[in-house]
């Protein structure tokens, strides 16, 4: 028993940290040291990472644990994501100290983030459609509000009502579609309802495979694949730039740690698309959003001419290379070649919970400074902040898949898993994306290091939470290219335990 | 740990100079430079490794432990080098302290970001030649493309934003046609390789172990000789574009006329040779049955390389442009030499590629000097340059005909094996003919090499922009003389290089070749 709630530590973190922050918030509102609330939140996120590093790297779920009656689960790939949720909650909360300077709810700010963090974390673990449901409301019901935490602010309450509708739309989209495959399985527990899959897709193949694409267009929302895409790049330019690192970064992976699951464990694709029990090809869908999604994304970033909007397009793009990963799943591979690009999509996310979130938190140093949208509002920034412009250098070009940070490794990872698979012109399509990605990418590269700097910018001091955030995110994308090996080996145990 | 030494002094070295006061910049630059530079001599001194680095020889300076995992495979950390790798992180460490020095008249803006990248990008390219699995190469592979944007991008010339972004993507995008072509064949061996380890998919394709490479959802399958031709004209196109070979040349010239001198140094003399290197690595070490098939499209494209190439050169008028083309050319020669599989053809093909590094660097470099002085580069503006800066025009003049391949320079040592290889070539049909047409582009170098030569360097002195022209500075002269001496040295005693390389190139060739 004491293994098991040593086992919830991570998600313990999270909701340690929320609770401590109402009571802080509670006892006295107006003097509390704002400080003190960055740095609960802060110690939340890092105490979830280390405890999930830990867990993961001591071999604690050899065998994956089974909580509360199978409702939870936590094996290597829950761990893994709830150490990218972690990461990216401590490196948000720590920059959000300088950028919510002089702003109004700021304990309710790190309240809302620790507990969207509770719910992904709970979403890493879900082992049944309930509660895959309960832990999406319960990160995404803070979300909405972190987007709309700059209330004077015309886009971002515009942004979070964006977000919130179409949210909910998913939502009920996703119920329903849960509601559809208790209908013909009759269980919500995802091992019954892999074993009931086989007969149900063959008695009533209708009814599974619209709840099965039910659920899969839910999913796709959250995380943000073409034609699901059209609220992301809304919410993320209008949200406060730290908001919109933690759900491009962290939000994003929480809806693919439930793809994940869902599909590859409660939907055997032998028993949802077999020719003689065909419900649906949930593979082949992945596919297709896959190859939408990577081209959509990159093409769009192309043409942005708004860096948090290319972000927001780019963060789309990377969501096309993850969905491989699923789409890589084919069965011609064998269990390595699947293995290994299921594992490379974990790897990747883990990533790029770094260097993008690293990108976002760059952006918030830029509204800080007021420097403008544009790309050439960064035009010879270089001169100003070096620092920062390494560091988001380095995100950049991690990003666009240079061997400047882990980036790199885990975008050929991805390539080499769909290879495998059989499915090598989808990492030919990862190829033209990822050479386009470099045009949008280098533009600012280029405008920081290259174009003569604006005469009369102003650069109203450093903020050191922020720029130790960012630090850190550019320092652990470098040394995650030798240092992927920490990782690489779970991920791929992780997903060879899935499969 | 010698290996990582020269990896890791310039990369460290680049970090400190990277913060280092500008004006101490290029001479901490020169002193950083001068470990690896010393380190290689003395690599090359004390070279004991026999064979080819993946068929089995011995390989010299070697490391090796785990690194990654990538799914079923082990991605390992194992770089040495053999005959082949050696002599050219010599010449990335001889062409980095040269080019250095090449700079300290042209740059004179950010100079620490200039020689801290220029330090980086030392590391990449010795990581380049020493690596021996495929992850880790690639790694290298792409890491150079970083500084190298940066050194186009920021000290180039007016349209170098154009050329910066054209280089990177052009080249980027080849790789990753590359990487596909490569890890079908990894998977195609399927249980037979447990690595991503050079050595061991290069014996294990050479084994003929490859297998077929299954297609989803029809249950087909792509059989392995179709896939092994698939993946040979992947990787060949993938490398093509950096050598660069006619028709994916049209980022070079863009890139080396905008480039400030010292970077066209290193695209010229070193990057150029990542793809002639990788091509024979990959292409033709570890597929020679595939490369035999095709010998006649890869010979045809190499002879139009060396053709239109010269051709493109003949009509430029700008010095740097002249030179720029040529590199084709020139590097036609390696492929030709590479797919003869003969002794002296893939020998030659590895001794050109040293010896057209250090002459097309030592062009560049005289260009820049010239330029330095007159701020011109077209021929129609300079005449009688000689009679100003007599040591760098001797200089050019001797760069120019060891281009031509004038006896007893180092370019005649590499021709000379190579037409003697391709010559006899029992792998390629109607070997003679291609030899002969590509001995034609000689002709050709000469014609426009003389001709820029006559134009700019002889006649009385006189000059469209308004500069005043005198001697070159100490450390330009130095560094060009150097190389003169150096391709002397080769041309006088290739054996000094050729014998390793030949040591490490004859297993390529032990199919269809023939020894001398």
């Amino acid at each position: 028993m004491s293994r098991h709630w040593l086992l919830l530590a991570p998600a313990g973190a999270f909701l340690a940290a929320a609770l401590a922050l109402f009571v802080i918030d509670a006892v006295d509102r107006d003097t509390t040291n704002p400080t003190v609330l960055s740095a609960v939140a802060t110690a939340g996120g890092v105490v979830a990472a280390v405890a999930s590093a830990v867990l993961l790297l001591s071999n604690a779920v050899a065998t994956p644990a089974e909580l509360f009656g199978g409702q939870l689960v936590v094996d290597g790939m829950s761990l893994i994501f709830t150490f990218i949720f972690g990461s990216v909650t401590a490196l948000v909360s720590l920059a959000s100290l300088d950028y919510t300077r002089g702003l109004p709810f700021r304990a309710e700010y790190y309240l809302l983030v620790t507990l969207a963090a509770t719910g992904m974390s709970l979403m890493a673990s879900a082992n049944s459609l309930a509660v895959v449901f309960v832990a999406l409301e319960l990160s995404s019901l803070p979300s909405y509000a972190l987007v709309a935490y700059l209330k004077h602010n015309r886009g971002s309450v515009e942004a979070a009502l964006k977000y919130f509708l179409v949210g909910a739309l998913s939502s009920s989209i996703l119920l329903y579609g849960i509601s559809l495959v208790y209908a013909a399985t009759g269980s919500l527990l995802f091992a019954d309802v892999a074993s009931a899959a086989g007969e149900a897709a063959a008695t009533y193949p209708g009814v599974l495979g619209v709840g099965i694409l039910l659920v899969l267009g839910g999913v796709a929302f959250k995380t943000a694949s073409v034609p699901f895409h059209f609220w992301a790049p809304a919410a993320y330019e209008g949200a406060p730039a730290p908001v919109a690192a933690f759900l491009s970064s962290a939000s994003k992976a929480a809806g693919f740690v439930v793809a994940f699951r869902v599909f590859v464990v409660a939907f055997p694709i032998d028993a949802v698309a077999n020719p003689s029990t065909y419900a649906v090809d949930w593979v082949l869908a992945f596919t297709v959003l896959a190859v939408l999604t990577m081209t959509v994304g990159n093409f769009a970033a192309a043409t942005q001419e708004e860096v948090k909007r290319m972000l927001a397009y780019s963060s789309i793009g990377h969501a096309g290379y993850v969905l491989i990963g699923l789409a890589a799943l084919t069965g011609v591979g064998g269990v390595d070649a699947e293995s290994t690009a299921l594992g490379a999509s974990m790897l990747h996310l883990l990533v790029y919970g770094f260097m993008n979130t690293g990108a976002f938190l760059f952006i918030a140093l830029g509204e800080y400074w007021e420097l403008g949208r544009t790309f050439e509002a960064y035009n010879g920034l270089a001169e100003d902040a070096p620092v920062a412009c390494l560091a988001m250098t380095v995100f950049m070009f991690s990003l666009a898949g240079l061997p400047v940070g882990g980036g790199f490794l885990s975008k050929y990872f991805l390539v080499v898993g769909a290879v495998g698979a059989g499915v090598w012109w989808l990492g030919a399509v990862l190829a033209v994306n990822s050479a386009l990605s470099l045009f949008y990418y280098s533009r600012v590269v280029k405008a920081m290091w290259i174009q003569p700097p604006a005469e009369d910018r102003e650069i109203d001091g450093y903020p050191p939470a922020l720029y130790a955030a960012i630090v850190t995110a550019a320092l652990v994308t470098v040394l995650l290219l030798p240092g992927l090996a920490v990782f690489d080996g779970a991920a791929f145990d992780a997903a060879a335990g899935l499969l | 740990m010698l290996v990582e030494a020269l990896i890791a002094v310039p990369l460290v070295g680049a970090a400190v100079v990277a913060v280092a006061p500008n004006e101490y910049a290029e001479r901490l630059a020169l002193g950083v430079s001068a470990v690896p530079l010393v380190g290689s001599l003395y690599m090359y001194l004390a070279f004991d490794g026999s064979g080819n680095a993946l068929l089995g020889g011995d390989v010299a300076y070697e490391t090796f432990f785990e690194w990654l995992t990538l799914g079923p495979y082990a991605v390992n950390y194992h770089v040495g080098l053999d005959g082949i790798s050696l002599p050219l992180v010599v010449m990335t460490t001889v062409l980095t302290t040269l080019s250095i020095l090449s700079a300290w008249t042209p740059i004179d803006d950010r100079q620490r970001q200039f020689y801290g990248l220029m330090l980086f990008m030392e590391a990449a390219l010795v990581g380049v030649f020493a690596a021996l699995d495929f992850l880790l190469w690639f790694v290298f592979w792409e890491a150079v493309l970083v500084p190298m944007y940066f050194l186009i991008g920021v000290w180039g010339g007016p349209r170098r934003k154009y050329a910066a972004i054209k280089f990177f993507v052009y080249t980027n995008i080849a790789s990753l046609v590359m990487f596909i072509g490569f890890f079908a064949l990894v998977f195609g061996l399927g249980d037979a390789v447990g690595s991503t380890g050079l050595p061991e998919i290069a014996q294990a394709l050479r084994a003929g172990q490859l297998g077929a490479l299954g297609l989803p959802g029809t249950g087909a399958a792509i059989p392995a000789d179709v896939l092994a031709l698939s993946a040979f004209v992947a990787m060949f196109v993938g490398f093509a574009v950096k050598v660069p070979v006619v028709p994916f040349h049209t980022w070079l010239p863009d890139a080396h006329v905008e480039a400030p001198t010292p970077a066209s140094v290193m695209l010229a003399g070193v990057l150029l040779k990542m793809g002639t290197y990788a091509l024979l690595r990959f292409n033709f070490t570890m597929l020679p049955e595939q490369a035999a098939t095709l010998a006649v499209p890869i010979a045809a494209v190499a002879v139009v390389s060396v053709i239109y190439g010269a051709l493109l050169a003949l009509a430029q008028s700008d010095l740097k442009r002249i030179v720029a083309y040529s590199s084709v050319s020139s590097m036609g020669y390696v492929i030709l030499g590479l797919v003869a599989y003969s002794y002296y053809g893939v020998g030659g093909a590895t001794f050109q590629m040293i010896a057209h590094g250090l002459i097309s660097g030592l062009l560049f470099m005289t260009v820049g000097v010239f330029y330095n002085a007159t701020h011109t580069r077209m021929v129609g503006d300079m005449s009688g340059l000689a009679d100003r800066m007599p040591v760098t025009a001797s200089v050019f003049v001797a760069g120019a005909f060891a281009y031509m391949g004038l006896p007893l320079m180092a370019g005649f040592a590499a021709e000379l094996f190579i037409f003697l290889g391709a010559f006899r070539s029992t792998v390629l049909p109607a070997a003679p003919l291609f030899t002969a047409a590509a001995m034609f582009g000689i002709v050709v170098v000469a014609g426009y090499l003389l001709w820029a030569m006559q134009r700019s360097l002889f006649g009385p002195f006189r000059l469209e922009t308004d500069y005043d022209v005198g001697r070159a500075p100490v450390h330009d002269v130095a560094a060009i003389v150097t190389l003169v001496g150096l391709i002397v040295l080769l041309g006088t005693a290739p054996e000094l290089l050729y014998d390793m390389m030949s040591d490490a190139t004859v297993d390529v060739v032990e199919m269809g070749g023939e020894l001398p």
